[in-house]
This record gives C-alpha cells, structure tokens and sequence, in this order.
C-alpha cells in the first residue's frame, strides 16, 4: 500500500478565548490506512477533527489532504471538498425531524441532487450493509435504540461512497457487544470503500479492532504515533497509562497540579 | 475602578454581540438568501411560521378589536364622540396594533420555536452534521425560516386586520347599538389603502425580526438543555423588544409629514 501521506496536518493551532486546546497538532495518514486517535476528554480530539472539516476554523497551521491546502476553501470548492467526506457523529447527529432512510439519503439528495427514488434506493442498500431492514427506513431517530442510531449514523456517513471517513466515538455509550457490532461493520464498511479513515475514541478495544496506526492526543499535541501492534510497546508513560486505564500516572498528576 | 471596570465587561459584551448579530444578519442574506434554495424547505416553514399561527393571531385580533370599540366608546362618550368608534378601530387595528399585536404573538409562538429547534440541532451536533453532508445550514436552516417570515406574517397581519376589524363591527352593532350599514361605511370611508399598506411594512420587517432572532439564538446555543432554553428565551425577548423599537422607528418614517 501507498505510504506516502494524503491527510496532512501540520503545526495545526485552536484557541478558544484564552484555552489552547490544539497546540501544534502534526499528523499523517497514508491513503487508505486507518489512522485511531487516542486521548482522554477534553484533549481536542473532537476539534481536531472539525478543523479538518473546516467546521472549526485553525488559528494557524496547514492542513492538505491529497497535497491540496483546504483550510481556506469557500464556496463551491468547499462543498465539492466535502463531498469527499462521510462522517460518523458521537451522538449520530442524526436529522429528528426526517424519516431514517432520508438521513442516509440527506447528502445524496441535498448534497448532489440525485433524484429521490434513486437514493432511496441507495439508502435502503446502505442500511442493509449495516444489517438494518427497509422496515426500520421509515421510522423517525427517536423511535430508535442507541445501538440502531449509531448504525444509521454508519449508513449515512457511507452513503455516497466517500473516499475519506472520520469516526467521531463511534461505540461510546453501547454495550460491549453492540459495540464490538459497530467496529466489525466499520471495517467492513472502509474495506469495501477503501477509505482513508481517521477515528477517535477512548475505546482501546475498538482502537485495537479498527487502527492501522494508532496516535495518541495530550494537550492538544500528538505526543505517540506508531503501528497500532507498536501501542502495547510504545514506551511512552502518557501511553502506557492511558491503555491500562490507570489512575496514578502523568496525566492524573498533571491533573492534580492543575 | 471596580464600576469602571464592570461597566466596560457590559459595554463590551453588547458591542461583541451586535458586531455578531450584524455578522449573521450579513450570512443570513448573502448566504440564506441565495442559491441554492430549498423551495420544500420554504414551503415547510411557511406553513408553520404562518398557516400554524392562524388561529393564535386571529383570536388576538378579534378580541383586540372588540376591546378596542369598547374602549373608544366608553373614552369618547366624555366628549361626544362615541362616533368616530368604528373609524379608530380601523386605524388602530391596520397602523400599530394589528401589525404590533400579531408580531408578538408569534415572536413568542415561532420565535421560540425556531430557537429551540435550531438550538436541539446544534448542542446535537446535527448542524455540524448538514455541513459534512455539504449542506450549508444557512441555505438549508437559516433562509427558509427567513424568507417565511418575512412572506407570511404580512399575510397573516392583513388576516389579522380583518378579523379584528370585525370584532369591533361584532362589538359595536351588538351592544353599543351602532347601525351596521353606517358602521361598515364609515369604516370604509375612513380607511386608506396607506393605512393598510403601512401596516404590511411593518409585518414584513417583523417577520424578518422574528425569524432571524430564532435563528441567531439557536445557532448559537450551547451548554446543553440549558443553553436551548436560555436561547429560547433570549430569542422571543430580543424580538419583542426589537419589534416595538422597529414600530416607533417605522411609525416615525412612514408617517412623518
């Protein structure tokens, strides 16, 4: 496989107000590949995530993707960008007020202006790739389970085949096994598309399960990147103590300075 | 210092906030109001913000009206012009409480409502969700309910002006004993097209002021359940006041000799 970097961040700065919560981010993700970012709450996971997708402008710093600078894209360049995106919400994010195979439809309607039936029918077949029925495609968000949301959610992040996926918590909140469901179906889903992913949890299990490379977020900086078998090895103590899920180490101590 | 120092947090807390209410007034129009636009979209926020408000607006107008010849009656009977009732009715209802009276009722039926909806939408990520699906939430959100507005509420205000008309007509023939053939004359050959039409001004930037209230207040919520409702406070609070500032100003333009 292709090596060479296609998602590119560099030196990536956020301030909110006084809070620095991205620091100096430099990232890479080869083509492809399935970058997991790892970290505790608050650590800007989420932000970096948005900063790429121009939902939150960076302060300062360069982010490409394919070499092509799109952190000052408007307009038609930006929605052409984003096109290229499929995203995958903590919560699904999913739209109350429309019928659940009309979320999966949403970008192919909205966002191309493909005809109804047609994506419909696209949204029926995505839905059943994440193993939910055309019965459940007309039903409304709210009168799903959690479990049936996040797996919607799914559906509607591949739903235009996009060649670039960001997986923002994507089994926080399930139980166990719906969770191990939701990472089968997510890398079913990216081999299948051939997608280049980013996602970020505090689920080691689903790091393990869904990482080519693994990198982990502490203050806004990466502070460890490295193949997802090299995480159990990393030498690193922030790592090490993130991945055991132990109490006393650096960042509880950072903490309790603080 | 500590007045000083409080009175300039103050100051610079409002002047941050008109300068962002004047930054989404400028994406609302160069970016709602343009293509690509949402014509079923359009057409859902039609019917809520105005065919839903109908029956609210009406029942004001009606009693309003009624309230009105009631009043006039009882204020004019202490100099002898118990006749001019059905005259004042018409000019009160169509030049300030017609406009005014319906832009409050539904400042607070859809002004709340858009702020809640938006502000649901945004502490849930799902305007973060429109944009990643290549959707601008200003075309797809913010113009629609604009547009609605500013469509709907000189609809319902000329409706409004109707009904509450007729309060004062049912309420001045039924029992302050005017003749209806002479109320109704009267009424007609008082009234101007001006009169109406000023009237429908005014509707038009209410409406404008509602919907664009709501959908600042919501865009902008957050902190949770308590950020939607402080949004939705804030959004039917700011547009009431706004609207009666808007109706001296408007009033003091439309009818300044």
């Amino acid at each position: 496989m292709d090596e060479t970097a296609y998602i590119t961040l560099k030196d990536v700065r956020k301030a909110f107000g006084p809070k620095k919560v991205l620091n100096g981010i430099n990232l890479t993700v080869p083509k492809g590949r399935s970058l997991v970012v790892i970290g505790g709450s608050g650590t800007g996971k989420s932000v970096m995530i948005k900063t790429i997708l121009g939902i939150v402008r960076p302060d300062s710093g360069s982010i490409a993707i394919g070499g092509e600078e799109v952190t000052r894209l408007k307009g038609k360049d930006r929605d052409a960008f984003l096109q290229r995106f499929g995203m995958l919400f903590q919560g699904a994010a999913l739209f109350d007020s429309l019928p659940v195979w009309e979320n999966v439809a949403f970008g192919l309607i909205q966002g191309r202006n493909m005809p109804r039936k047609q994506a419909r029918d696209i949204a029926m077949e995505k839905l059943r790739q994440v193993g939910l029925g055309p019965e459940v495609g007309v039903l409304y968000p709210a009168e799903l389970s959690g479990g049936m949301q996040k797996r919607v959610g799914l559906a509607r992040a591949i739903a235009a085949d996009p060649e670039i996926i960001f997986f923002d918590e994507p089994t926080t909140g399930l139980d166990p096994i719906m969770a191990d469901v939701i990472n089968n179906l997510i890398v079913d889903s990216v081999k299948r598309l051939g997608a280049t992913t980013i996602s970020i949890t505090h689920d080691m299990a689903s790091a393990r399960k869904i990482a080519d490379r693994i990198a982990m977020i502490h203050k806004g900086e990466i502070i460890w990147q490295g193949p997802a078998r090299a995480v159990d090895t990393s030498g690193n103590p922030y790592v090490d103590q993130f991945i055991h899920g132990r109490a006393e180490g650096p960042i509880q101590m950072e903490i309790l300075k603080a | 210092m500590n007045f000083l120092a409080n009175l300039g947090r103050v100051v610079l807390a409002l002047l941050t906030e008109i300068g962002s209410i004047v930054l989404f007034i400028k994406d609302a129009l160069v970016q709602g109001l343009t293509p690509t636009i949402y014509v079923r979209q359009i057409f859902d926020q039609i019917l809520k913000v105005g065919y839903n408000s109908l029956p609210v607006v009406g029942l004001t107008a009606f009693f309003t009206g009624g309230a009105l010849a009631l009043q006039i009656y009882l204020g004019g009977s202490r100099f002898n012009a118990e006749s001019l009732v059905s005259t004042i009715v018409a000019l009160g209802i169509t030049r300030e409480l017609g406009p005014v009276l319906a832009g409050l009722m539904v400042a607070g039926r859809v002004g709340a409502s858009i702020a809640a909806e938006l502000g649901t939408m945004r502490v849930t990520e799902q305007i973060d969700a429109l944009t990643t699906l290549a959707t601008n939430p200003f075309k797809y959100l913010v113009g629609p309910r604009i547009l609605a507005g500013v469509i709907t509420l000189p609809i319902l205000v000329g409706i409004a002006d109707i009904i509450g008309i007729m309060g004062g007509y049912i309420v001045g023939t039924r029992s302050l004993g005017f003749n209806s053939y002479a109320y109704i004359k009267s009424t007609s050959d008082f009234l101007q097209v001006g009169d109406v039409v000023s009237g429908l001004i005014k509707a038009a930037v209410f409406g404008f002021i509602i919907t664009l209230m709501g959908c600042y207040h919501g865009f902008n919520s957050k902190g949770g359940a308590q950020g939607v409702g402080r949004a939705t406070t804030n959004a039917v609070v700011s547009a009431a006041i706004l609207i009666l500032a808007a109706n001296f100003v408007l009033t003091s333009l439309l009818f300044s000799e």
